[in-house]
């Protein structure tokens, strides 16, 4: 017992908590990363998450590309999209006022979204977890469902990974110092314009994972993007979009404080990252690990 | 102490002859939107106008901000709803008469822009968007659990009551010309802030804040008045809605409903005067003729929106003044 | 100039500085500024590029917290206000890149900055032309500043060297005590430089005036007292001859003749 909670329902909602903290670091992370060059908010980062799901689900369905396929596949589509979409529209953007490119990549949301609503229907298909990952660890003070081991697993590694390649590679070095001075950068041959569509393929591609990552999860819906975006936009602010490792903390910490919010008081669980983001405004404007000024 | 007279101007002034040109022609659309107007509930559904009037009020008071202060909301359905919810519920629950329900709205929608505003101004720029979107969805969230909302089933027939305890708004056309009244006096509000000292210290702070800071004007403050302003005139719009269509529900405090008054803007022409209110007729008219059709609307209105920003950023009234044919009419782009 | 400086009495101060520094995460831009600023004098701030010219002006106006130091301004302790705030008290400045509104005409740029002052900011419910009556004082400024002939001409539309009077003729407006003009000459041809050295030396006479500028010549000719700064610290300081004698100074302007 804590709190007069049982232990059982306090870890069954840490576990909920951390699940959604995953998605939250894998979605925050990638807009960290496409806003970080690009200095657009991907509005359509939800859809892309959703669209990930759906290619999992279809190529399941269609093709018979089990789950450990889809996950390759899926961020390999997805990005190449976002890579196609970068390159013939979103790029003549990038000279004109920022609100552009986020009015842009909302109507992309809403368009692709509508689309699937369209074919699809509103309501969510199932997605079975995969043979291997099906089963529970018994850990004798609760019980852990293998898959949901393995997304926490996999998201940390992808983020820790993603991190590593930005701040610690010379592509990440290079791709730094495009976000700073990016004239300086195409003067050293560097090609700037491919480098920003790779980025935003990368983003696009992150997302597509945490789709097929959360298929099995949730049901595949074409909703499942709209409803996910706008909290990760609040973790953003909460996380300040300067640092990498900001974004991947943030995510999982506010998916934590949403799952133990079910557990104590679950009327708020729906609104305590809003919350949070509203007192981190007041306190600390430039958000957690945002720079001062 | 001539210093530097002798040197011509750098780029000739417009044309004098414009101005007037423009004034006679301001006039005649002017007169003839005032027509339009008045023969439209004899000639058209009286409650489809009402609803694109509501709408209009809405777009050209979310213009307020993005385009005479150059701020973007993504939450102003909050205000919108938000005043629906209360007016609906001063109307029905509490049995007041329309003009109170609808001051209630207005009210609500004022104490939310300022508790919002206060929060959202912190941060600039697309942050400011990002926040004013989540602060609007965990009112949305909130709406969803207040009993007063009554969920997902809202406020149903809302009562129009008497105005004043006199004028019968049962009665269409009574109705029509009250509705009528109020969005005048909204535009006429906003058309004054706009282009008031305060109005010209906004588009000061919109052209240089650093040099608007520099000459001592403390400019969070003055974005937060033209935000709460702007939510206030929002809220009118929204209570105005609820009485129009007898209902407050959760679709308008949706973070769609926030997204199509943006689109609305856009495609009017941001920062235009009449910008918003064709926006509105055009986004109300396109969701009427859908609304029977199984395709949805939001695939348009997508389309749409990324349109709109490759290729008609100024909006068809921006577009048009600063077509030659509009120049030639003397019409003044904006700024 | 500086021989008349010498016989008066040293005048008021009515700008310090104490002990100014300023680090960006770990970098030190600025450290151990010490600046006095005073009535009816014009300082210069020189110094080589990345010197830290324009963070000392960004700290002295409050566009950026300092890290180390206190500043005080007439008196009163600024350290911890705001830069609106110090604007109202009488500190105005100027920017690097002319700072003006390009789409406001002269007069509106003028009108803008008297209606602070004027009470007439933010009322929302009167008209525009309610402003009219700022324009008698406007147009003292823009006959004053010689800008009569563009007093209806938009911002945008007026010559680099214009837009830079116009932005001297709005910070006058204020009628500032403490006048910080970031590089007031940067980009301007031979006559307005001239103009300008004049208007700065005109309006200097009742008020302090801070100002960074490369244009030696200028220097020399209308400032009394003059601070070089490198690498963020202060090298010299006195009038223009005691600091173009020092040799560390030579060596620092190494290559740039005064």
């Amino acid at each position: 017992m804590i709190f007069g909670i049982p232990l059982q329902a306090f870890l069954g909602q840490l576990l909920v908590g951390l699940i959604n903290g995953s998605f939250y670091a894998l979605l925050s992370l990638g807009l960290a990363v496409i806003f970080g060059l690009l200095r657009v908010i991907n509005f359509a980062h939800g859809a892309q998450y959703m669209l990930g799901a759906f290619v999992a689900f279809l190529a399941l369905k269609f093709l018979g590309v089990p789950y450990w396929g889809a996950l390759v596949v899926a961020p390999l589509v997805v990005g190449a999209v976002g890579a196609l979409i970068e390159r013939t529209l979103l790029s003549r953007l990038y000279d004109l006022d920022h609100l552009y490119g986020m009015l842009f990549t909302f109507g992309l949301a809403l368009a692709i979204e509508g689309s699937f609503r369209w074919y699809f229907g509103a309501s969510g298909q199932p997605y079975a977890t995969p043979k291997a990952l099906t089963g529970v660890f018994n850990l004798g003070f609760m019980v852990l469902p293998i898959y949901r081991a393995w997304v926490i697993v996999a998201s940390l590694v992808v983020c820790l990974a993603v991190w590593a390649l930005i701040e610690k590679t010379r592509l990440g070095a290079t791709l730094r110092a495009a976000t700073e001075n990016p004239s300086l950068v195409q003067s050293f041959g560097i090609n700037v314009p491919m480098l920003l569509t790779l980025t935003y393929a990368l983003g696009a591609g992150l997302a597509a994972l945490a789709g097929v990552l959360a298929a099995p999860i949730y049901q595949v819906s074409p909703l499942m993007g709209s409803n996910i975006i706008i909290v990760v936009f609040a973790v953003v602010v909460v996380g300040g979009m300067g640092s990498i490792m900001g974004a991947i903390v943030t995510g999982y910490l506010l998916g934590i404080a949403e799952g133990l919010t079910k557990v104590f008081y679950p009327e708020a669980s729906n609104i305590v990252i809003f919350v949070i983001m509203a007192i981190v405004l007041i306190l600390r404007p430039a958000g957690l690990f945002g720079k001062e000024g | 102490m001539a210093r530097t007279s002798e040197l011509p101007p750098a780029t000739e002034p417009a044309p004098s002859a414009a101005p007037v040109m423009s004034r006679t022609l301001q006039l005649a659309l002017l007169l003839g939107a005032a027509v339009l107007l008045i023969a439209a509930p004899f000639v058209m559904y009286p409650v489809f106008i009402m609803k694109i009037l509501c709408f209009a009020l809405f777009a050209a008071a979310f213009n307020l901000l993005l385009g005479y202060t150059g701020l973007l909301s993504f939450g102003h359905a909050a205000f919108f709803g938000g005043a629906a919810y209360f007016t609906a519920h001063a109307a029905k629950v509490w049995g007041w008469s329309p003009e109170l329900a609808l001051l209630v709205g207005v009210a609500g929608g004022a104490a939310l822009g300022l508790l919002m505003g206060a929060i959202a101004i912190r941060r600039q720029g697309i942050y400011f968007a990002m926040v004013t979107l989540a602060l609007s969805q965990m009112f949305f969230f909130a709406c969803l659990q207040m009993p007063f909302t009554h969920g997902e089933d809202g406020i149903q027939s809302v009562p129009r009551g008497r105005l004043f305890g006199v004028l019968d708004l049962n009665d269409m056309t009574t109705m029509y010309f009250f509705v009528l009244a109020v969005f005048v006096i909204g535009l006429l509000i906003i058309w004054r802030f706009v282009n008031s000292p305060f109005g010209m210290i906004l588009k000061a702070i919109r052209e240089n804040e650093a040099r608007a800071t520099s000459l001592g004007y403390a400019t969070a403050q003055y974005k937060l008045g033209a935000f709460v302003m702007s939510a206030t005139l929002a809220g009118l719009a929204g209570g105005l809605k609820a009485l129009v269509m007898q209902f407050a529900t959760l679709t308008d405090v949706a973070w769609q409903m926030s997204g199509e008054v943006v689109l609305m803007t856009l495609i009017g022409g941001i920062g235009t005067m009449v910008g918003p209110l064709v926006g509105a007729g055009i986004v109300v008219g396109l969701q009427n003729q859908l609304a029977t059709s199984a395709f949805p609307v939001t695939i348009i209105t997508g389309l749409v929106f990324m349109v709109c920003v490759m290729l008609f950023r100024r909006g068809l009234i921006g577009e048009f003044a600063h077509s030659r044919f509009g120049r030639a009419l003397g019409l003044r782009p904006p700024g | 100039m500086t021989r008349a400086a010498e016989t008066a009495p040293e005048p008021q101060v009515v700008l310090s500085a104490r002990g100014l520094g300023k680090d960006f995460s770990g970098f030190t831009a600025v450290n151990n500024v010490n600046l006095d600023i005073h009535h009816a004098r014009i300082h210069a701030l020189i110094g080589p590029n990345g010197a830290g010219k324009t963070t000392v002006f960004n700290l002295l106006t409050k566009f950026l917290p300092p890290t180390r130091g206190r500043i005080t301004l007439l008196g009163t302790d600024i350290t911890a206000m705001k830069p609106d705030a110090v604007a109202r008290m009488g500190l105005v400045r100027s920017f690097q890149i002319s700072a003006v509104f390009p789409h406001l005409t002269v007069l509106e740029n003028l009108r803008v900055a008297l209606q602070r002052p004027a009470g007439l900011a933010t009322q929302f419910w009167r008209p525009l032309s309610s402003l009219r009556r700022l324009d008698g004082r406007a147009d003292e400024l823009i006959e004053g500043l010689g800008l009569t002939p563009w007093r209806d001409i938009r911002a945008a539309d007026l010559s680099y060297g214009r837009k830079r009077v116009l932005e001297i003729a709005t910070t006058l407006a204020l009628d500032p005590k403490v006048l910080l003009l970031d590089e007031p000459m940067a980009g301007m041809g031979h006559e307005d430089v001239h103009t300008v050295a004049e208007i700065i030396r005109d309006v200097a006479r009742d008020r302090a005036v801070l100002m960074v500028e490369h244009n030696l010549s200028v220097v020399a000719d209308i400032c009394h007292r003059v601070t070089v700064l490198q690498r963020g610290e202060i090298l010299a300081e006195g009038d223009y001859a005691t600091v173009a004698a020092d040799p560390r100074v030579r060596t620092a302007y190494m290559g740039s003749e005064a």
